[in-house]
């Protein structure tokens, strides 16, 4: 064997070009994205105000407030925390802790998964049929918090399945080699060490759920509400359908722009606490084993 | 249980043990002794993990395992539909080759197994942690770092807390699975010093890669090829004097 050393040469170009070709995808990236937060930053400049954030809905642009939304979209949340996790991380470990691995386990995985790239629409009108419908939550809170579980569960399900999977084998035998029983097991060893990788799941995808526009505008959540929501059972709007309508109206009244934009900075800012959040709890609790 | 002899342990009849369609043992008959430390030995793949994982069940975490035969603990069959799989891992220890201990502290690795056997009296629990950390001579070099995870004990100082682990629920018999390949030498001539000072109290299976340690520590020594029990006796006799070829062959390094 020779080495051709003309080759090299030619590798290192190559490197070179491609180190060209990946930068440029990450500046386009970050280009577009200035682009948009310019745009949106540009137009809230003045409107994004704490009398925005605590007013009531007013169909004047001068007048409006979003907090009617942003109480809708905290209740929306109140509903999604506790249903995606307790459903999702039971579901999780039913699946990994418990069920026998087999065509029947494995049938039921790749659904979860497949669930979990199922549009947002169809889990609208999943929601529009079952829980508006036929159990007459209407356009409440409960229909919207639901559809939304329904819609993020399937994430919750299977990031929890990847945190339980990642709990190293030597920990449940260490605690079943002491006479522990598989509950036990769970709850004292594998749960421990899941928690951070399961949290920072839920987190990131409750994150999605609180974006979320098309399942809540099947379900025929209004924007124009000028009532505040006092109970789970009320009709209520969300900061998306917000933004949403008020995008739509722009036709008609040119400021709705600047109030959509508005909305979007907070509802940015509000996913963006929620992400800080999940990273600092990933970072938090990295385990060397 | 009132029938059995009290100086055996373990009496194990006829055991088969099948991986799927590989059958990892063959008709092992072996009979382990109170306070003795058995070494089991033999080459890589030749059932002796397999065997030790056997006496606590928990080669049935793996779900293709199938066995035969019957083992009798204390006179009692630990196949018996009535034997509880958490009653005799709670009476049969278990130390793992590799250190295994939870991502907690000190102070909970220990007092993990009195505290799942629902154990809450402080008193009783501070008494168990300093019993099992002295027992496994691990007492003095942690005593003032009780509360520091047990990941930042050096990997000889985790295997020790791991068998003070085991010795914390108080068992009747610990096994251990080649607790010492991966540790260094000092490190292992700790746990083996440990080894020869826990026999007066405890029934002690070793599964060993080192010949000359089963020399060292054990009482009895028994010699698995190919799934088989080819020898089992007294170590000196083994080791001065084995009775099969295939024995003689593996212990003067001839192949394995």
């Amino acid at each position: 064997m020779t080495i051709n050393y003309k080759n090299i040469e030619r590798r290192v170009r190559i490197n070179g070009i491609a180190k060209v070709i990946f930068s440029m995808s990450t500046i386009f990236a970050l280009v577009v994205l200035g682009m948009l937060l310019y745009r949106i930053i540009a137009g809230s400049i003045g409107w994004l105000d704490f009398k925005f954030l605590t007013g009531k809905l007013s169909i004047f642009p001068e007048k409006a407030g979003i907090f009617g939304a942003i109480v809708g979209s905290l209740g929306l949340m109140l509903i999604v925390i506790p249903v995606t996790l307790v459903l999702g991380v039971s579901t999780a470990i039913y699946l990994e802790e418990y069920s026998k691995k087999g065509k029947l386990q494995n049938f039921i995985k790749i659904n979860i998964a497949n669930l979990a790239s199922v549009p947002s629409v169809i889990f609208g009108l999943l929601g529009l049929s079952f829980f508006s419908r036929i159990m007459q939550f209407g356009s409440s809170m409960v229909a919207g918090g639901l559809t939304l579980s329904l819609l993020v569960l399937p994430i919750v399900v299977v990031s929890s399945q990847e945190a339980l999977k990642a709990v190293p084998g030597f920990l449940r035998e260490a605690s079943f080699a002491m006479g522990a029983s598989k509950w036990t097991t769970i709850w004292k060893v594998v749960i421990p060490v899941a928690i951070p990788g399961i949290l920072t799941g839920a987190i990131l995808s409750i994150s999605r759920a609180i974006g979320e526009t098309a399942p809540l505008v099947v379900l025929g959540i209004p924007a124009l509400i000028m009532k505040v929501p006092t109970s789970l059972m009320d009709n209520f709007t969300a900061l998306p359908i917000q933004i949403y309508y008020w995008t739509l109206d722009t036709v008609l009244t040119p400021e709705y722009a600047n109030l959509a934009a508005a909305t979007i900075i907070v509802l940015l800012v509000v996913l963006f606490l929620m992400n800080s959040v999940a990273i600092l709890i990933r970072n938090k609790s990295q385990k060397g084993f | 249980m009132a029938h059995s002899n009290e100086k055996i342990v373990y009496d194990v009849r006829d055991l088969n043990l099948w991986y799927g369609q590989d059958q990892a043992l063959k008709n092992i008959n072996i009979q382990i002794g109170k306070n003795e430390v058995t070494a089991i030995i033999g080459p890589s793949g030749c059932g002796k993990s397999t065997f030790i994982k056997t006496l606590n069940r928990m080669i049935e975490n793996i779900p293709s395992v199938r066995t035969t035969g019957e083992i009798l603990y204390h006179g009692t069959n630990i196949f018996d539909k009535t034997m509880r799989i958490e009653e005799l891992r709670t009476r049969v220890g278990m130390v793992f080759q590799k250190p295994n201990p939870f991502p907690k502290s000190i102070y909970e690795n220990v007092l993990y197994g009195p505290k799942i056997h629902g154990i809450k009296d402080k008193h009783i629990l501070q008494e168990a942690l300093e019993t099992s950390l002295k027992s496994a001579a691990l007492w003095d070099e942690v005593k003032d770092r009780l509360h520091d995870n047990a990941y930042s004990l050096s990997g000889g100082q985790q295997q020790r807390l791991c068998i003070a682990r085991a010795l914390a629920v108080q068992p009747d018999v610990i096994l251990m699975d080649e607790p010492t390949s991966a540790l260094d030498p000092i490190a292992t001539a700790k746990i083996e010093e440990l080894i020869d000072s826990l026999k007066a109290d405890y029934t002690i299976n070793i599964v060993t890669h080192s010949m000359q340690q089963a020399g060292r520590i054990s009482d009895k020594t028994a010699f698995f090829l190919m799934g088989e029990l080819v020898e089992f006796g007294a170590t000196e006799g083994i080791f001065s004097n084995p009775r099969d070829k295939r024995t003689e062959d593996y212990i003067t390094g001839r192949f394995g």
